[in-house]
C-alpha cells in the first residue's frame, strides 16, 4: 500500500494541478494578510473560503483522478496485490496531496506574517485542521462515488451534486424544517442535524472559537452544554473522525467487491 | 520660647476639645471602636491600629475620622450591619471589615450612611458581605479607591456593592466591585458621578441605575458580569469611554438600556459581548465613536426606540451588527465604520459610493427562530441575506447607512 501511495503521491506532487492549487491558497493567503492587516480578520474570510472551497476542489479533484487512473488500477489489479491497499494508496495519495498543498499554502503566508506571535494561533490552526479532514473526507466520498459509477459523465454529476448539495441545499432544508416545526422544542433535532454534514459540523467546530459569543445568546440547556463546555469541540471532532472512517472504509470494502 | 509656643497651642487645642487623636488598640485604653465613638467629641480622629475588633452596630454620631492604620479587621461575626453612620462630616479610612450579617427582611450593610453630608468612605476592604457600602438619603460625598470582594452565589441572598437611595451629588471613584449581586446600584440619585471603577464578576449587573437622572459614568470597566450596565428609567445619562467586555449568557449585555430618553452614549468599547448594546424603548440618544468588538450582536434594538442617531462607530467583526424586530426605523445610522461593508469609495473622499444595510435578513429570521442560530455564517445564509440586501422584503428598507466610513474612525 505504502508504494502505490508514494507513487501516486509523487505523481501527484509533479503534476501541475497540485501546484495550481497550492500556488492558489498561497496567493489567497497573501492576499488576505495584505488587504486585512489583521489575522484575525482574515481567519474568518479564510474560514468562509475553507468550508465551501476545499470540499469542492476535493470532490472533483478525487472524481478527476480515479477516472484518469483508471488504466493504472487496472493494471495494479492484475499483479498479486491486495485490493484495498491499491484503493487506498490511490485515496491517500490524493488526499495527501491535496491537504499538504491546503496546510503549506495557507500556512507559509500567515506565519510569514507573525503567527507565532499572534493570539490567533489556535483559530489558525483549528481551521487547517478542519480543512484537512474535508479534503479527507470529500476525496472519499468522491472515491466512492467513482468507484460506484463507471460512466465519467453520471460520475461528475453525482460528485459536483453531492457537493452543492452539502454546501447549500442541505442548510436550505436545515432551515425549512425548523422554521416549520420552530413550535416544538428544536435545539437536539438542530445539532444532531449539523453532525449529518461534514460541512455544517466544520462550521461549528470554527464557531465554537469565532462566534462563541453570538452562540450563547440562545437560551436553551443542550446549546449551552455543548456550545458553553469542551464538549462540542470534543463531538464534533470525533464526528469528523467518524465522517473521514466510513467512507474510507466503504472504499475498501467495495473494492474487494466490486468486478472490473 | 517656639517649645513653649508649640505646646501652648497643642494644649490649648486638646483643651478645647479640637481635634484630638485617640488611639484605639488592644493595650490601649480604648479597646473598641464603639467605645472611642462614645468618647471621642466632635472632629476628634480615632486612629485604629492593627488588629481584630470583633464588633456590629457601630453607631457613629457625631462627626468624626476613623483611620486604620495596616487594615485592621473589623469583624461583624455575621451578626448584622457594622457601622452606621449618622452624622455630616464622617471620614472613614482604612478599615477591612469582614463578615456582614446576611438577612432576608434588612438590607445589612457593611457601611451604611444615613441622611448624612459630606461623608468619605475610603481605602475601604470588605469582604465577605451582604451589601457592601449603601448609602441612604445622603448627599454630597464621596466613595473613592474601595475594594469590596463577595462570594454571592444567588441573587436572593446577595447584596449589592455599593449602593445610593435617594442620593445627590455623590462621587463613587477608583472602585473594585466583585462578586456582589450589583456591583453599583443607584436608585432615584441625581447627579452622580462614577468614574474609574472596575466591575467585575458580578452575578447581575456590573452597574444599574433605577430611576436616577442626570448622572455621568466615564472610564469604568466592565467584564464577566451577568450583564454590563443596565440603565433603566432614567434621564441624560452621560456614558463616556467605558469598557464593557466578555458579558456572555443568555441575558448577558454589555448595556442594557430601558426607558431611557436623552443620554449620551460616546466613547466606549463594547468587545465580545453576547448582545453589545441591548435598546427598548429609549429615544434620542446619541451614539458615537463607539467600538463594538466581536460581539454576537451589537446593538439590538427591540421596539419604541425613535430619534437615535449612531454616528462614527465602529463596528468590526460582530457575528451581527444591527438587530430589528420590526420593519420600523426612526434611527439614523450615519458615517459609521462597518467592517462588513464591501462597496467601494470611487471619489476618494472617505465615504463609499454605496450604502450599506447593517440588518442582515438572517438576523431577523434568528429573532424569528432562535435554534436557527446553528447556521451562522453558512452559504445558504450568506446567499439569502444577498438577495434581502439587493431587495429588501423582511428588513425595515429605510435603515440604511449612507455614508459608510472606509477606514475605522479614532
Amino acid at each position: 500500500m505504502l508504494k502505490i501511495l508514494k507513487y501516486s503521491f509523487y505523481d501527484l506532487i509533479r503534476s501541475r494541478w497540485s501546484y495550481v492549487y497550492f500556488l492558489f491558497y498561497l496567493l489567497l493567503g497573501f492576499v488576505l494578510l495584505f488587504l486585512n492587516n489583521d489575522v484575525s480578520k482574515a481567519v474568518i474570510t479564510l474560514m468562509n473560503i475553507i468550508i465551501v472551497l476545499v470540499p469542492l476542489i476535493g470532490t472533483i479533484f478525487g472524481v478527476m483522478y480515479y477516472y484518469n487512473s483508471k488504466e493504472f488500477i487496472e493494471l495494479l489489479l492484475a499483479q498479486p496485490i491486495k485490493r484495498s491497499s491499491i484503493f487506498l494508496g490511490q485515496y491517500l495519495g490524493v488526499a495527501g496531496s491535496l491537504t499538504l498543498s491546503l496546510v503549506l499554502g495557507l500556512g507559509i503566508p500567515f506565519v510569514l506574517y507573525g503567527l507565532f506571535k499572534s493570539d490567533a494561533i489556535f483559530d489558525f490552526s483549528l481551521l487547517l485542521v478542519t480543512g484537512a479532514f474535508l479534503t479527507l473526507i470529500f476525496t472519499a466520498l468522491s472515491f466512492n462515488i467513482a468507484l460506484s459509477n463507471e460512466n465519467k459523465i453520471k460520475g461528475f454529476g453525482y460528485a459536483v451534486l453531492l457537493w452543492l448539495f452539502m454546501a447549500v441545499i442541505y442548510d436550505g432544508l436545515f432551515l425549512m424544517s425548523l422554521i416549520i416545526f420552530k413550535e416544538y422544542p428544536l435545539d437536539t433535532f438542530s445539532l444532531v442535524a449539523t453532525m449529518f454534514n461534514p460541512i455544517d459540523l466544520s462550521r461549528t467546530l470554527i464557531l465554537l472559537k469565532l462566534d462563541i459569543s453570538a452562540l450563547l445568546g440562545y437560551t436553551g440547556a443542550v446549546f449551552k452544554q455543548f456550545f458553553g463546555t469542551d464538549k462540542g469541540l470534543f463531538i464534533s471532532i470525533f464526528m469528523l473522525v467518524l465522517w473521514t472512517v466510513i467512507p474510507i472504509w466503504r472504499l475498501s470494502y467495495k473494492a474487494k467487491r466490486q468486478d472490473f | 520660647m517656639r517649645y513653649f509656643l508649640i505646646f501652648f497651642i497643642s494644649f490649648f487645642i486638646t483643651s478645647m476639645g479640637w481635634s484630638r487623636t485617640l488611639p484605639i488598640c488592644s493595650d490601649c485604653t480604648i479597646q473598641s471602636i464603639t467605645e472611642g465613638v462614645s468618647m471621642a467629641s466632635d472632629f476628634d480622629t480615632l486612629l485604629i491600629k492593627k488588629g481584630t475588633y470583633k464588633e456590629f452596630n457601630i453607631l457613629i454620631d457625631k462627626p468624626l475620622t476613623l483611620i486604620g492604620l495596616n487594615y485592621p479587621i473589623v469583624d461583624g461575626e455575621d451578626q448584622g450591619e457594622i457601622i452606621r453612620i449618622v452624622s455630616d462630616n464622617v471620614t472613614i479610612d482604612g478599615l477591612f471589615i469582614i463578615n456582614v450579617g446576611t438577612s432576608y427582611t434588612t438590607d445589612y450593610a457593611a457601611i451604611r450612611v444615613v441622611k448624612s453630608e459630606h461623608f468619605m468612605i475610603k481605602n475601604v476592604v470588605l469582604e465577605k458581605l451582604f451589601f457592601g457600602i449603601y448609602l441612604e438619603k445622603s448627599n454630597n460625598g464621596k466613595v473613592y479607591h474601595n475594594k469590596i470582594i463577595g462570594d454571592a452565589v444567588d441573587e436572593y441572598n446577595s447584596g449589592n456593592g455599593i449602593q445610593l437611595w435617594y442620593c445627590k451629588n455623590v462621587e463613587v471613584e477608583k472602585n473594585i466591585v466583585q462578586h456582589v449581586r450589583d456591583g453599583i446600584y443607584l436608585e432615584f440619585s441625581d447627579n452622580i458621578v462614577i468614574k474609574d471603577n472596575l466591575s467585575t464578576d458580578n452575578l447581575r449587573y456590573g452597574l444599574h441605575f433605577m430611576f436616577s437622572n442626570d448622572d455621568i459614568y466615564t472610564n469604568n470597566t466592565f467584564e464577566n458580569n451577568g450583564a454590563g450596565v443596565a440603565v433603566m428609567f432614567s434621564k441624560r445619562i452621560k456614558m463616556i469611554g467605558n469598557t464593557f467586555r466578555k458579558n456572555w449568557g443568555t441575558a448577558a449585555f454589555g448595556m442594557l438600556l430601558k426607558e431611557i430618553n436623552d443620554a449620551e452614549i460616546s466613547g466606549n468599547i463594547f468587545e465580545e459581548n453576547t448582545i453589545g448594546i441591548n435598546i427598548e424603548g429609549s429615544n434620542r440618544i446619541r451614539y458615537e465613536n463607539n467600538s463594538f468588538l466581536k460581539n454576537g450582536w451589537a446593538v439590538k434594538v427591540l421596539g419604541a426606540c425613535y430619534e437615535n442617531t449612531f454616528t462614527k462607530n465602529n463596528f468590526l467583526y460582530n457575528s451581527f451588527d444591527i438587530s430589528y424586530n420590526s420593519k420600523l426605523n426612526d434611527n439614523v445610522f450615519d458615517q459609521n465604520y462597518w467592517s462588513e461593508y464591501t462597496g467601494y469609495d470611487l471619489d476618494k473622499n472617505g465615504i463609499g459610493d454605496i450604502p450599506y444595510r447593517p440588518v442582515k435578513l438572517f438576523s431577523y429570521i434568528v429573532n424569528k427562530t432562535p435554534e436557527t442560530i446553528v447556521l451562522l455564517r453558512s452559504l445558504f445564509m450568506d446567499i439569502i441575506d444577498f438577495s434581502e440586501k439587493v431587495s429588501p422584503v423582511f428588513t425595515p428598507d429605510n435603515l440604511l447607512d449612507k455614508n459608510p466610513l472606509m477606514m475605522k474612525t479614532l
